[in-house]
């Protein structure tokens, strides 16, 4: 049989799928396990039970500075930030993606501006963000913000127009005007896609969240894994790099989730 | 002297009424161009209401760009469209209802709400959405439409769930529930299998019958054109040059009158009382 015809049963995918992490995961420990022996102060792959030290001290011990449960205050904070930022980008984008994609006055001058700043480079402005806002939380939300809302916008103005000519005339012929033309037609067809808009940047926000930590925090899981590099404390780096991409994955999947139950009839309607 | 003058002009404008007031659409020498190429040119029509015009010719001949102009969707390069004496609106408004071959229902509402949103977008100009006891009176007569055309089973399904045959006749409900004067229809059942395509025949001439509705419908079915119009207008280039394809555009050439006995029948319920006419149509939806 030919490759491309062949598929694996349901037993098969579940195994293929656990497959890759199986080996990853065992490659890590055979390698962890060999460093060990050589020099049991290796800190380079620290081992299973030295990570699960490294969480019960981070994530259920009280800071003995502080007195604060490191881990979860990280958490709370990088969460509020990435929340905030993306609360913030989601109504800007979905306000202009749907300007310009549905009113022609608003898309000739917006359109090419977007298509511009979505080539600025977020990272690249992130001194001037300092400089302007300050090192403190807006600073932090503002990089999550102008990184991802012209990606969004720039997105919702497509899928704006690719909303069926006839529909609009339609709903022109019902007796809507075009506030509510926008409100009843356009809206509520673009907000399944800008959850699945949001689940592709997600990735992007993440980035400018930890690189924003990274420069100036004082608390945000970016900042205590840049903070404890110096310590080449590769035992509590690497659950912090698990949990987050634990956490972003949770997102990717609640969105995916909340797009099902708010919006089932997007699914039949694509095809 | 003067109220007897008076009173016969009144039957007489109610007569003219009855009997379709000759000019309910009028075209004056209306032309369609696109830069070079012409897609219609001179063209003179009078149409009076509730006549079921039917709109055939070859493809790309002009006739769902004449259908767009009524519709308002487009404005004529030359030559000016009347509806009822005034000029036609460039926009596309509540006066006249359109149903497309496809697209013309929309996705993410149930079909219900598909019907009832007519009722709602004209009476909620802030919000689009009316409430309490307005909505339930809204959603009430949506439901009587729908079991019309008999979606009665169907409310809350989405129109992904409905066959083709079911969509379009939501989308003729959705069309009917804004009563407006004018219905265009542009190949409504041109994806349909034949034997659906039948009922939808039946359904339309019934809607056309119970309502004073004037119809105008492209189709490329040419029997599907004779056997519901009251008014056959045919598309067709008289004049081509091979050397310049778009010099010349398309022009109604042939205009027959079909059907005279259902048109005859209707005129006469016309000029009926209302509380009679409504009982004919009833017996009408009996049979």
């Amino acid at each position: 049989m030919r490759l491309i015809n062949r598929r694996p049963g349901r037993a098969g995918w579940t195994m293929l799928v656990i497959l890759p992490f199986a080996l990853l995961l065992f490659a890590y420990l055979a390698g962890s396990a060999s460093r060990l022996a050589e020099n049991p102060n290796d800190k380079l792959l620290p081992s299973a039970a030295q990570m699960a030290d490294a969480v019960e001290r981070m994530a259920f011990t009280p800071d003995k500075r502080s007195g604060d449960y490191l881990l979860w205050q990280d958490t709370a904070s990088s969460l509020k930030r990435l929340g905030m930022g993306l609360g913030i980008a989601a109504l800007a984008g979905l306000c202009l993606g749907i300007a310009a994609g549905t009113l022609p006055l608003f898309g000739a001058p917006l359109s090419p501006l977007l298509t511009v700043l979505s080539m600025v480079p977020p990272l690249a402005i992130l001194p001037i963000l300092f400089i302007v806002f300050g090192l403190g939380e807006l600073a932090k939300v503002m990089l999550i913000v102008i990184g991802v809302t012209p990606v969004l916008a720039r997105d919702l103005e497509q899928q704006a127009r690719q909303i069926p000519q006839e529909l609009l005339i339609k709903a022109q012929t019902l007796g809507a005007n075009t506030w509510t033309l926008i409100l009843r037609v356009v809206l509520p067809q673009l907000l399944p896609r800008l959850l699945i808009a949001l689940r592709l940047v997600l990735g992007s926000a993440w980035l400018f969240l930890i690189a924003s930590e990274a420069i100036a925090s004082t608390d945000g899981l970016g900042y205590r894994i840049f903070l404890v590099r110096r310590y080449l404390a590769m035992d509590v780096i690497l659950p912090y790099v698990i949990w987050i991409t634990f956490l972003a994955w949770t997102m990717d999947l609640g969105l995916r989730q909340l797009t099902r139950l708010c919006f089932p009839w997007y699914e039949g309607a694509k095809a | 002297m003067s109220d007897m003058n008076s009173a016969a002009a009144a039957r007489a404008t109610l007569a003219d009424r009855a009997a379709c007031n000759p000019s309910f659409i009028e075209v004056k020498n209306v032309w369609q161009e696109y830069g070079d190429q012409v897609v219609l040119e001179r063209l003179n029509l009078s149409v009076a209401e509730g006549e079921f015009c039917t709109l055939v010719g070859a493809s790309g001949c002009g006739k769902s760009t004449f259908l767009r102009m009524l519709l308002g969707q487009e404005r004529p390069s030359r030559g000016q469209i009347l509806l009822d004496g005034q000029p036609l609106a460039h926009e596309p408004d509540a006066s006249r209802g359109v149903v497309f071959q496809r697209y013309s229902v929309f996705p993410h509402l149930s079909v219900l709400n598909n019907v009832a949103l007519g009722l709602e977008l004209p009476r909620a100009p802030l919000l689009g959405r009316l409430f309490g006891g307005a909505r339930r009176e809204a959603r009430e007569q949506a439901r009587a439409i729908l079991r019309k055309v008999g979606l009665g089973a169907s409310l809350d399904k989405y129109p992904a769930q409905l066959s083709g045959g079911m969509q379009q006749r939501l989308a003729i409900a959705q069309a009917l529930i804004m009563k407006p004067r004018v219905l265009l229809l542009d190949e409504p059942f041109g994806a349909l299998d034949p034997g659906i395509r039948k009922d939808m025949h039946g359904l339309l001439l019934e809607l056309w019958h119970e309502t004073r509705l004037t119809v105008f419908m492209v189709t490329h079915d040419l029997s599907e054109g004779f056997t519901l119009g009251t008014r056959i207008l045919v598309f067709d280039k008289p004049r081509h040059d091979p050397h310049a394809p778009g010099a010349f555009g398309a022009r109604i050439t042939y205009d027959i009158p079909l059907n005279e006995d259902r048109r005859a029948a209707r005129a006469a319920v016309a000029t009926l009382p209302a509380h009679l006419a409504g009982a004919l149509n009833a017996a009408h939806q009996g049979a």
